[in-house]
């Protein structure tokens, strides 16, 4: 019998496909991690069967593989290349367009970018908490961003508890992981032979009321605790949990800066992968007719020689610039700005940078008290 | 009046002058908003034409084209090269790594009846160049947004970032991270869409050098994903041979394997 | 109706006026009679000027406060769409949303005598505030002007200069790096003009911008004078796109300048102000 009270509950893993059903059923589009080309990325899901059952993945500096074993588990890894970012922050979208008549009037459109309820299944503690400051970055502040906002309050999640970090993550020293603790709809521990559901929201009751939900064992209990604490144990890396912005800015001079940029090929590809960072650019694309133009954002990095540029002057013209800009803004600039660091500790930067710089190495060199 | 226009041709495959013909409906309508004098490919020829805007494909590899990009340079207020070749060297810039005489000797009966420059070079070897769009070949978008800006009476924005930042845009995964390819990518232009690794293959590097490219930190990472002095040289040289950055890490490492 | 959003309206080119070969000022005013009726500013702000078909530039407002419907902008024709925007004539319509940023605090600056320092080639922000005091003029004490310049040819507006040197209680100084005849003022850098200016450190507000490393080194002279590190405020500049603190460009330490800036007092800066990188 559904009841409206229940919080929680066991689902038996060949149930999963109801939990879609339930979210199909109030109108959401279910996306969720699917293997597509060498990763996982975040995709539409016809079926339970889509998502990635006996895959785990090798992470380290430098590199990502999929790999397929005999287990049942959907959720036995850690993550892919890309968190909820694009699905909210599109990499590229139309802002506005104008329209200028024969006699040189010009009429402005806002866009506001067309979206449908989306739940996304499987979303990380390290997703949920970048998630959390990319919020507080568009939508908290006086003007809030229209195309963001129109995404984000469509969005429903699930997330799953993580039980097998990557070599990477360090989401424990940031202390964003590796269980969810809010922010989400519901969230699920993944056990052998099936999942705790627990509820996060109004929205998220609804659903689970649907749902035929078993009451939850104190083995399950257990089961998911030692697994959680296991995947705490399985951390190895770490960033210094404190504030380090007095130490950054107090290291702008250190040598292993200009050492980090010998090996960097300031590709952007961690601010790509970042589920934090933020920055675009903003362009414009003429209709050749003259009689119409398009304004369009896309993702930027501070990677860029276009990103400091004021007319004439580049800010920052070299790779040992651009990445203590990134990493002191990171790090440092986002306590007084979002009231907390910008690293959730997904690891994301580490295994995608293409020559696998590791962010904890060089903030390590760098705040190291000198010998 | 409307702006005047010209397309000329170099040492090249024309492929870069199909970036125009594949314009479609664009292609009317800039016929519409431009007169163009001279495009032998599309119709109208009269390559002495004063133009306004002259957009030049292809390399200089004959005494005869020497003259005729100055003849080209002297009728054009504005010239933009277009495609590896005339901005880079292209393919047939490879010769100037070789014995091309040597070459000739094997190749034609009557090598005397070949009459090239000691070298194959880029239009800015010659001429002034006031605006380049690389790509082997161009394409359609990167013309419209030059010609957008010519028309609009501004100078065109540059695109010199890394083709990096456009394949993440694009949601591809990193080829080299997740497939330990090769990729030209982290040093390469961007323009193309990241054609190259949305089919999961590594960059060829076709769009030349982007702004300040970390070659030798890239080469230093192939010979880690197991490639050869002579496989990164190739990578580096294969199409715009002539551009300084990647010349100078593919020529070194062609000089070591000798 | 608020037009400090993410997209332009129109407004159209009342007036334009070339300053020299290089400046040009638009007189602007929005098309949108709701748009213009609410329209207010505080000098020192800025608004984004769109131009038809190749995008946007931050420019600060020139223009005084009490008329928001004719809005003057001091363009310095630098970049592709500066250049464009140089183009226009009177009656073409461009794209204006705005006001950005934090202004000038004139009014908390009443009774105050003022310190003007800039450096460059004329510096639009600080001439809407020169143009605020001289129209009343009695809320303020002593106003002295320090404008530096390359070279002495750089100077625009020398007969501006000279009529506000005529004004009661004003001092206007200049200081080029390098000087051509006749040049009415010292040869040097722009802090050779502190040993001649008349003003008492403690009593004065300061008000600069230009080249960072010009505000540093003048921020210097000034406390090593006696004046209070906060009584010194600077307006920077930095790369700005969207122009309300999200496109990340003109981050600078922990602050976005299109927000938190243009203008911020001396303290909040300086630590990163004309640090490499920043």
């Amino acid at each position: 019998m559904p009841n409206d009270n229940i919080a929680s509950g066991f689902l038996p893993g060949q149930d999963l496909a109801l939990l879609l059903t339930a979210l199909a059923g109030q109108g959401y589009r279910c996306i969720g991690p699917t293997v597509r080309d060498g990763a996982l990325v975040y995709d539409s899901l016809d079926g339970v069967e889509d998502l990635p059952s006996g895959v785990h993945i090798q992470q380290s500096p430098g590199s990502y593989r999929v790999e397929f074993n005999q287990g049942k588990r959907l959720f036995d890894w850690a993550n892919g290349p890309q968190a909820l970012k694009p699905l909210l922050f599109a990499p590229r979208e139309l802002l506005w367009q104008v329209e200028r008549s024969a006699d040189g009037q010009l009429r402005f459109t806002q866009q506001t970018p067309e979206s449908a309820p989306t739940a996304v299944i499987g979303v990380r503690a390290c997703d949920l908490a970048a998630l959390e400051l990319q919020d507080r970055h568009f939508l908290e502040t006086e003007i809030p961003d229209n195309c963001y906002g129109v995404r984000r309050h469509q969005l429903f999640l699930v997330a799953v508890n993580c039980t097998r970090p990557a070599e990477t993550c360090f989401c424990v020293s940031t202390g964003d992981g590796p269980s969810a603790r809010h922010g989400y709809d519901l969230v699920l521990d993944e056990l052998d032979d099936g999942f705790i559901v627990q509820s996060g929201s109004a929205r998220g009751n609804e659903i689970l009321a649907q749902l035929e939900l078993q009451p939850v064992s104190a083995q399950q209990r257990n089961a998911a605790a030692d697994a959680t604490a296991q995947a705490v144990d399985m951390q190895s890396r770490q960033l210094p949990g404190r504030n380090l912005r007095d130490q950054l800015f107090a290291n702008l001079d250190h040598p292993h800066w200009e050492e980090v940029a010998t090996r960097c090929l300031s590709c952007g590809n961690c601010t790509s992968v970042c589920p934090t960072c933020f920055c675009y650019r903003e362009l414009e694309q003429p209709a050749l007719d003259r009689e119409s133009s398009r304004h369009y954002r896309e993702w930027d990095s501070c990677f860029t020689q276009g990103h400091s540029y004021i007319h004439g002057f580049v800010v920052r013209p070299d790779t040992r610039l651009r990445y203590r800009q990134w990493l002191t803004h990171k790090l440092g600039g986002w306590h007084d700005q979002y009231g907390r660091s910008g690293c959730v500790g997904c690891g994301r930067c580490i295994a995608w940078c293409p020559v696998g710089i590791d962010i904890t190495k060089e903030v390590s060199a760098i705040t190291a008290p000198p010998e | 009046m409307k702006p005047r226009v010209a397309v000329h041709k170099f040492s090249s495959c024309d492929g870069c002058q199909l970036a125009f013909l594949n314009l479609g409906e664009d292609l009317l309508t800039l016929f519409e908003l431009v007169d163009v004098r001279h495009f032998a490919e599309a119709g109208p020829v009269d390559p002495s034409a004063e133009v306004d805007i002259s957009f030049v494909e292809g390399s200089i590899s004959t005494p005869d084209e020497l003259e005729r990009i100055r003849q080209v340079r002297n009728s054009s207020k504005y010239l933009v090269t277009i495609g590896a070749c005339a901005v880079a060297g292209g393919l047939q810039a490879l010769r100037n790594l070789a014995d091309s005489g040597e070459w000739m000797a094997a190749v034609y009966a009557s090598p005397e009846y070949i009459d090239t420059l000691g070298s194959v070079e880029p239009v800015s070897e010659y001429v002034k160049v006031d605006m380049e769009l690389w790509g082997c070949p161009v394409n359609s978008r990167q013309l419209l947004a030059a010609i957008g800006s010519l028309l609009a009476g501004v100078v065109p924005r540059e695109e010199h970032d890394s083709v990096c930042l456009e394949c993440k845009r694009q949601g591809q995964a990193c080829v080299m991270v997740a497939h330990s390819l090769p990729c030209m990518g982290p040093v390469t232009r961007s323009g193309c869409g990241a054609l190259c690794p949305g089919v999961n293959r590594g960059c060829y590097g076709c769009y030349g050098p982007c702004e300040k490219p970390p070659t030798e930190v890239l080469a230093h990472w192939f010979t880690g994903l197991g490639q050869s002095d002579e496989q990164i040289a190739q990578r580096f040289l294969a199409f715009t041979p002539e551009a300084p950055a990647f010349y100078s890490t593919g020529r070194s490492r062609l000089t070591s394997d000798d | 109706m608020n037009i400090a959003t993410h997209y332009p309206h129109e407004a159209e080119i009342i007036e334009r006026c070339q300053e020299s070969p290089t400046i040009f000022s638009l007189v602007l005013q929005l098309t949108d009679p709701a748009a213009a009726g609410q329209y207010r500013f505080t000098p020192g702000q800025f608004n984004m000027l769109y131009l038809y078909g190749v995008g946007e530039i931050p420019i600060s407002i020139v223009s005084d406060p009490a008329r928001p419907g004719q809005l003057i902008h001091t363009i310095r024709d630098v970049g592709r769409v500066s250049h464009g925007f140089s183009q226009l004539r009177v009656g073409d319509r461009i794209g204006l949303r705005g006001p950005y940023g934090r202004g000038w605090p004139l009014e908390r600056m009443e009774g105050r005598d003022i310190m003007i320092v800039t450096g460059g080639l004329g510096c639009a922000p600080v001439v809407s505030v020169i143009n605020y005091i001289l129209r009343r003029r009695e809320r303020y004490g002593r106003l002295v002007i320090l404008q530096g310049v390359k070279h002495s040819n750089d100077l625009i507006w020398r007969e501006r200069y000279a009529e506000w040197e005529q004004q009661d209680n004003t001092q206007v100084l200049l200081a080029a790096d390098a000087g051509g005849e006749p040049w009415p003022g010292f040869i040097g850098p722009i802090t050779v003009l502190f040993e001649h200016a008349r003003f008492n450190p403690q009593q004065t507000i300061a008000m600069m911008c230009g080249p960072e490393r010009m505000i540093h080194a003048s921020a210097d002279v000034l406390i090593e004078r006696g004046s209070r590190i906060e009584d010194i405020w600077i307006s920077m500049e930095r790369n700005m796109q969207c122009a309300v603190g999200q496109c990340g460009h003109c981050q600078f330490g922990a602050s976005f300048v299109c927000r938190n800036g243009p203008v911020y007092r001396y303290p909040e800066a300086s630590e990163l102000l004309a640090k490499r990188g920043f």
